[in-house]
């Protein structure tokens, strides 16, 4: 097993803005983040669900401007880095800029997993402002572990300090993670970490993240009480509690951990974070995370099952963003049920 | 019918691409195809079909200038700014096709006739052609205080400009929403996807008008769509707009399916700017040819010596 430090990065203030419908408080922001920064987890992400300058129709319009819930997190993070999400083609380098003024020390640049080369820019520029960069290749169940390999090392070239197999849709099985987290830790150098960022959607964010440790993978993505995108990410205070009783330090305090999930992040959420039929879908189909609360509104909106939608979306071989192709779909199945029914 | 003889500056994808549809004009004559590499596909091909080559870069291009008086630039912004100076002193109308935007930034269908007296004009990018059509007509009958667009083209599609400058798209294409749509506020999304087969170049257009009138918006959406379709057969909506009466939003599906011509049918993106490109010059030529208010152009062309072919 590897010895290596464990560095976690806690996603509850980004990708638990997914599960939050966008609509957290600059307030929560702030008392969240302190409370992990108290609880010594070393990398706090705090962005739009789909990264600087997610805000917007296609992804959800935050509650409130970007720049009030990043700054309340850097005024309270005395211990750890504050860390932002930014995918090129929905932010730009001028939010990336903003963003490290406002207090942002890491950045995790994250593109599909076949499309890394549209990063090199905004990398280069973290490097530039003295950011810790980690690049993130999302979706990659999608990629075979060479492409993966051959995608990080791009992102490597551009300057990343750590290359992630992001499993958005939560549909790695164990091997397969491995397979992935081999492949990159084999090809990159020994200075550039390798990451791993799970969900949970078919059961196996943890058992994915110990295979991950296991093949090199030292940058690790989990969410107080699992706080994400579809069926959430790997629940950070159950993995720091198994890792603990692995003997494998992570520097974060269990029992304080605990008492943020349970106390900070629980009372706030407005789902329960389940495997229910839709999450698993995603997770079974292949599918973006994000997509489960658009499909379940389009699916309302135009009188259609969500997993038909999920599954005809996976199908397709939709890519992380591709937000507005579920009301697309959503409208052909809806079509294509009246035309059943009129042929009766 | 008489022509305005025209060249096209680099012989990659867009302007092999180009060739086939100035071909088809009735306003314009192909003439040169300028490159700098001897042995590219693009050269070649215009030099079996007739047209006159040079692989000696715009220098050599301009030592013909007596052949051509509209230029479609098809190389790179960084190229371009230098272009531009060289055919503004040769008096040439410039075609811009890279995110270079020395000229006004232009839409054929919302404001070409008010740049035809400009000497060097910005295609914008592909999102843009596709999408600002759809703002400017929402926008004429309910004002769009927000117009956000996403546009998602096949990774094939994105050649290394695009996407080692993945923000100019964004920010260039917001700008249009505002300054050429007329949207109080504009943000552009990008998105690449790798599927094989490659998938068709789709738009979502989203805004917020100040008065939902469902039946005015439709009616010029709807007109508009067929407006473009003219000049990019492959242009379609995907479905009626979406209205949400709540939010007062309107959502509009495109799909942009390439005609086919040099670059596959896929690359719906890149078809969209050479078919534009061309409509373009070719209000120019009209212009130039004087069958519209044309006296000044005409001047113009005059002064850089090239008169009026006829």
């Amino acid at each position: 097993m590897n010895t290596k430090a464990l560095r976690v990065c806690d996603v509850t203030l980004r990708d638990g803005d997914h599960a939050m419908e966008h609509q957290f408080t600059v307030e929560q922001i702030r008392t969240i983040a302190r409370g992990l920064d108290e609880a010594g987890v070393p990398l706090i992400e705090v962005t739009h669900g789909d990264g600087l300058a997610g805000s917007s129709i296609q992804y959800g319009i935050s509650r409130e401007p970007e720049e009030e819930y990043i700054e309340a997190a850097a005024e309270v993070i005395r211990h750890g880095k504050l860390t932002v999400l930014l995918l090129p083609g929905i932010g730009t380098q001028k939010e990336l800029k903003q963003a490290a003024g406002w207090g942002a020390k890491v950045v995790r640049v994250a593109t599909h997993c076949t499309e890394a080369d549209i990063s090199e820019q905004h990398i280069g520029l973290a490097k530039k402002l003295g950011m810790e960069v980690g690049g993130f290749l999302m979706m990659s169940h999608m990629a075979p572990p060479s492409k993966l390999a051959e995608q990080a090392k791009l992102m490597e070239s551009y300057g990343a300090d750590c290359v992630y197999i992001v499993d958005s849709a939560g549909a790695l099985l164990v091997t397969e993670t491995r397979e992935r987290v081999r492949a990159l830790r084999d090809a990159l150098s020994d200075s550039t970490a390798v990451g791993f960022h799970g969900h949970n959607n078919l059961c196996l964010s943890v058992a994915n993240t110990l295979v991950a440790i296991e093949e090199g993978a030292t940058w690790i993505d989990g969410s107080t009480c699992g706080l994400g995108a579809g069926s959430g990410n790997t629940p950070t205070e159950v993995l720091v509690a198994v890792l603990k009783k692995m003997n494998l330090e992570t520097g974060v305090d269990l029992f304080r951990l605990m008492d943020v999930a349970e106390e900070m992040v629980r009372p706030i959420m407005l789902h329960p974070t389940t495997i229910d039929r839709a999450c698993l879908t995603i997770g079974y189909a292949g599918v973006y995370s994000t997509f489960l609360r658009h499909a379940e509104r389009a699916a309302e909106k135009f009188h259609v099952d969500a997993r038909d939608i999920l599954v005809e979306l996976g199908r397709r071989k939709t890519v992380g963003g591709q937000e507005d192709m579920i009301v697309d779909v959503a409208v052909e199945l809806s079509e294509r049920q009246t035309h059943a029914k009129a042929i009766q | 019918m008489n022509k305005i003889p025209v060249a096209i500056i680099g012989s990659g994808n867009i302007g092999t691409d180009l060739i086939n549809k100035i071909r088809r004009s009735s306003l314009l004559e192909m003439t040169w195809m300028c490159g700098v590499i001897p042995e590219s596909d693009g050269l070649a091909r215009a030099r079996s079909l007739g047209y006159k080559t040079t692989h000696q870069g715009i220098e050599d291009l301009l030592q013909h200038a007596g052949d051509f008086q509209i230029v479609f630039d098809a190389t790179t912004a960084k190229a371009h700014v230098l272009h531009a100076e060289l055919l503004r002193k040769a008096g040439k109308i410039a075609i811009d096709l890279t995110p270079a935007a020395v000229g006004p930034y232009v839409v054929p269908t919302v404001n070409i006739q008010q740049h035809l007296d400009k000497m060097n004009v910005n295609l914008t990018t592909c999102g843009g052609q596709a999408t600002t059509p759809i703002i400017a007509a929402i926008n004429r009958a309910s004002h769009v205080e927000y117009a956000e667009i996403v546009s998602t083209i096949s990774s094939k599609s994105a050649g290394p400009g695009t996407r080692q400058n993945i923000d100019e798209f964004t920010q260039t294409t917001a700008e249009g929403l505002v300054q050429i749509g007329g949207a109080g506020r504009g943000k552009a999304i990008i998105v690449l996807n790798p599927a094989e087969p490659p998938i068709l170049m789709r738009n979502t257009v989203y805004a917020i008008v100040q008065e939902l009138d469902e039946e005015a918006i439709t009616r010029q959406v709807e007109a508009m769509a067929a407006a473009v379709k003219q000049y990019v057969p492959g242009y379609k909506l995907k479905a009626k707009p979406i209205y949400d009466r709540r939010d007062r939003k309107v959502t509009v599906l495109l799909e942009v399916e390439g005609a086919g011509d040099y670059l596959p049918k896929y690359a719906g993106n890149l078809d969209i700017m050479t078919s534009a490109a061309v409509r373009v010059a070719e209000e120019f030529a009209r212009k130039l040819l004087g069958n519209g208010a044309g006296q000044e152009a005409q001047s113009k062309a005059s002064v850089s010596g090239q008169g009026v072919s006829r």
